[in-house]
């Protein structure tokens, strides 16, 4: 039996008038790889965004790792291990591939003003370290030969793997995707569909939202579905496809 | 992390022999008033290159940045002038002043830097004012600041035991005061472009890049922005503090007028207009921003009178439309600057 | 008493001067999202210009108020057509850049104006010859002059035309929809590029009406005082909540009458240590104030950002 790695408890989250985030729960396992599905506008992206920091919860406490975890401002999620990508792909368009994966190191690494302007020797054992880290997590998604490429030039597919070598490079405990799967083919889609298992192989814990349920139901260990701000099934993926809630929720919608 | 190329070593062996000659050759050429001009022209490189860290680097849109050259310029004539009665050295003064304003920095930014690019302008903008104003005014009931009066007799930097006002013999060269502040203000500046270029490549330079580029993703990566911005902020604001105590040393004078949003704008245009972020064009554009309206001021009177036979229009209001008319036309065609950086030029043609 | 009274009258008057100002920049920045910095400047041109026109008129015999108006409508002339060709020239071509661009270049616009005026109308304070009927009236121990009465009623007759105009007509659905949403609003048939100059041209005829206002409350007019009456009128405009024209007049109003009670008691308030050469300084707290704790201002909505 995993280890629970985040229990969320009771979110809620309004955008004015509209209840967003109803009084969600849900439990992540360690190791597992959690697929959070739902018709649109269902509040998986408000889900994601109020669980990284990007908007404050109105209601609802999250465990993360045994620890509460503060839902205050992305970057101390981040620090608190949780690293996510976006779903319209936000990378620092105009830096190099390789560039974009050392600033994801900056979390987990400390040289300050002093330590650039001196260029001691910590200071340059530890750029050294940045710089190798970055290139083995390119090749780690495959891009590895496109290391010197300006971000915004890379196709579509690498992009998306830049972006998940970057949240790697934060030191993650959860990886959190934002519907990695939009704008690929079938071909990318495996390919990605490969890189995640390894992930999961490699022991890191992965909660992805996805459209392509075909995917989801082939990858994910198990399966959470929203409609209307409100968590209505949260199974294995074999047990959500055939329930009725689930179903009326896609058919009825 | 790259380190000098060994082809670069000729190059600025050279730009290095030219920089030590100028002055000599200037004021033999030229005069006295033109090594002044290069004086000046090395002190606005400074500020400049300050303002870069936060224009350039991080993005942020300062315009009240002459306020901490004030701050700088002001502690400096209360401490080392007849005003007080105090007689501080340089070396004293200077790192107070970049402390100071670094302070000022940290005070403005904190409620300030999560403001949107035009209000985060006009509130810095605001807070520039604010500074003339005080110092314009903090002459009653306690007189502080001397008022529009400004500070005089402020003592000049002293090197070991000779002050630098005055002239100096060695191996049969005079060096007048303005040299040898020459000398002085351009090995400060080199010590600030090799913290610019140093910064740069660097985890910290990175962090700024990464928040100019996209502050949502920056904060998802774990960088606490609101700290590195803070951090620009005081930076900038510090080599402004320092440029202000060596101009109120240098000049041995300074008033309320020599801070307002003019100067401000004069330093975000040598910085825009060179190639933000890009430490070259930066210098570039403070030397063209400080010798051009020079050169034009010299020129202008006795152009005019060449060629209409009388001055027809006021130099100094010619020189500033022709600035103003400069802004508008290298922003309408070359936003990025005159030697933007090869990712900048990137930027904005695609 | 009868200072807090004294002072609301001058910073009713002051406050409405703000308001036609502060119009200015919030239907522009409402309309492009940028700050036009060299609006000031617009309202300065229009003082000077009507200065111009009203020294010719002198002789003429014609009544004072009636040189005044020509004035005026001659001044107006004059900053429509520099508002329309600021914005084409200098602001159209930089609409796709990125957002420094266009503020240097209004930076650059702002100077090229300032020193225009001093080359046409050199560096010296003008006197405005006093044309308006002069006298004044004592209200509940506040004094309170023609001039500041014009003043209050020419610009609120002004602001009530311009919410008609924008409120009740097709033009002014139009500005609304090019303001809203410039993409849709053209796919119903709106000219984008013709409503924003339009929204320029507006914008300049009431800074002309303002620097006409000024120089009449004031006695003087030069080329230096666009500059901190532009700051003013924009802190307004954000006081009110940018982009929100009701916002612009109430926040010109309050901004005005915030700075005279504060000139008025500042002295009082501290005690004898800061008096009233700081009352720039309260505009410029304000806007910073406000920027800080509620950047949308009185009357401007929240914005969320979404990721």
């Amino acid at each position: 039996m995993s280890a629970v790695l985040l229990d969320a408890r009771g979110v809620s989250k309004y955008f004015g008038g509209v209840q967003a985030l109803k009084d969600v729960s849900l439990t992540i396992l360690e190791g597992e790889i959690y697929g959070l599905i739902g018709p649109n506008g269902a509040g998986k992206t408000t889900f994601f965004n109020v669980l990284t920091g990007l908007y404050p919860r109105d209601a609802g406490e999250v465990t993360f790792v045994g620890h509460p975890l503060k839902l205050g401002t992305p970057h101390e999620v981040a620090k608190a291990g949780i690293a996510r990508t976006f779903q319209n792909i936000r990378l620092f368009a105009n830096m190099t591939a390789l560039e974009n994966v050392m600033v994801g190191r900056h979390l987990r690494t400390g040289a300050g003003v002093i330590g650039a302007v001196l260029r001691d020797p910590a200071t340059r054992t530890e750029e050294a370290a940045i710089l190798r880290r970055a290139e083995e997590l390119l090749h780690y998604v495959g891009i590895g030969d496109r290391a010197g490429a300006i971000a915004r030039h890379l196709s579509y597919g690498d992009q998306r793997r830049l972006e998940i070598a970057r949240a790697l490079a934060t030191e993650p405990k959860l990886l959190a995707l934002d519907e990695p799967a939009a704008g690929m083919n079938a071909t990318e889609t495996a390919a990605l569909k490969g890189l995640i298992e390894g992930l999961r192989a490699d022991g890191l814990t992965v909660l992805l939202i996805e459209h392509d349920v075909k995917l989801v139901m082939g990858l994910c260990d198990r399966v959470a579905v929203l409609d209307y701000g409100e968590k209505i099934a949260e199974d294995v993926p074999a047990n959500v496809r055939n329930d009725s809630k689930v179903i009326e929720a896609y058919l009825g919608a | 992390m790259p380190s000098v190329p060994s082809k670069a070593w000729p190059g600025m062996t050279l730009i290095g022999v030219a920089l030590a000659i100028a002055p000599i050759v200037v004021g033999a050429g030229l005069g006295n008033a033109w090594v002044r001009v290069l004086d000046f022209a090395a002190l606005y490189i400074m500020l400049a290159l300050g303002l870069n860290i936060v224009v350039g680097f991080a993005g942020l849109l300062d315009l009240g940045y002459i306020a901490f050259y004030a701050v700088g310029a002001y502690l400096y004539a209360l401490l080392a002038s007849p005003h007080f009665g105090l007689h501080w050295p340089a070396w004293a003064i200077l790192p107070l002043g970049a402390a100071v304003a670094g302070l000022f920095g940290v005070l403005l930014g904190a409620p300030t830097l999560r403001l949107r690019g035009d209000y985060l302008a006009i509130v810095t903008l605001g807070f520039g004012e604010i500074i003339r104003i005080f110092l314009n005014n903090l002459n009653a009931p306690v007189n502080i600041t001397n008022g529009p009066k400004g500070i005089a007799r402020i003592d000049p930097v002293t090197l070991l035991g000779h002050p630098l006002s005055r002239s100096v013999e060695i191996g049969g060269i005079t060096f007048t005061g303005v040299m040898l502040y020459y000398y002085l203000f351009v090995a400060l500046a080199l010590v600030v472009v090799f913290i610019g270029i140093r910064l740069q490549d660097s985890r910290i330079g990175r962090a700024w890049v990464a928040i100019r580029e996209d502050e949502i993703a920056a904060k998802a990566c774990g960088i606490d922005t609101r700290n590195v911005k803070l951090l620009a902020f005081a930076m900038g604001a510090s080599f402004g503090g320092i440029a202000g105590g060596l101009f109120a040393s240098f000049q041995e004078f300074v008033s309320p007028e020599s801070f307002g949003l003019l100067e401000s704008v004069m330093v975000l245009c040598m910085v825009v207009l060179g190639g933000m972020g890009h430490i070259p064009g930066v210098i570039l554009g403070g030397l063209l921003l400080t010798i051009l309206p020079e050169a034009f001021r010299h020129g202008a009177g006795p152009v005019q009178q060449a060629l209409f036979g009388k001055v027809l229009l006021d130099p100094e209001a010619l020189r500033m439309l022709l600035f103003g008319l400069a802004l508008i036309a290298v922003m309408l065609y070359r936003p990025a600057g005159l030697w933007p950086e090869p990712r900048h030029r990137r930027e904005l043609s695609e | 008493m009868d200072i807090f009274l004294q002072q609301l009258v001058n910073g009713l008057t002051l406050g409405s001067i703000y308001a036609l100002v502060a119009l200015g920049y919030t239907m522009v920045y409402g309309i492009l999202g940028l700050i036009n910095f060299a609006h000031g400047e617009v309202v300065m041109i229009g003082a000077l210009s009507s200065l111009t026109f009203i020294r010719l008129l002198a002789d003429s015999g014609l009544p004072g108020p009636v040189v005044v108006l020509i004035g005026l409508v001659f001044a107006a002339l004059v900053c429509m057509v520099l508002g329309f060709t600021i914005e084409r020239v200098a602001y159209r071509p930089l609409r796709n850049a990125p957002r420094l661009a266009p503020l240097i270049t209004a930076i650059g616009v702002s100077i090229v104006l300032q020193q225009l005026a001093m080359l046409i109308w050199g560096r010296n304070y003008h006197s405005v010859p006093t044309l308006l009927p002069a006298g004044s009236h004592e209200v509940l121990g506040a004094l309170i002059t023609d001039v500041q009465v014009i003043i209050i009623a020419v610009a609120a007759l002004t602001m009530a035309g311009l919410m008609l105009l924008v409120n009740r007509t097709r033009l002014g659905r139009a500005m609304r929809a090019t303001a809203e949403n410039p993409a849709i609003a053209s796919l119903m048939g709106v000219d984008a590029n013709r409503i924003i100059s339009l929204t320029f041209v507006i914008g300049s005829a009431l800074a002309a009406l303002a620097g006409v206002l000024v120089s009449a409350n004031y006695g003087i007019a030069h080329y230096h005082m666009g500059f901190i009456l532009g700051l003013k009128a924009f802190t307004a405009a954000v006081l009110g909540g940018i982009g929100n024209l009701a916002g612009a007049m109430v926040g010109g109003v309050l901004l005005g009458v915030i700075e005279a009670l504060g000139a008025g008691y500042i002295g009082d308030l501290t005690g004898g240590v800061l008096g009233s050469n700081y009352q720039d300084v309260f505009a410029f707290f304000v806007l910073i104030v406000v920027l800080i704790f509620r950047p949308s201002g009185l009357m401007g909505e929240k914005l969320a950002e979404r990721a």
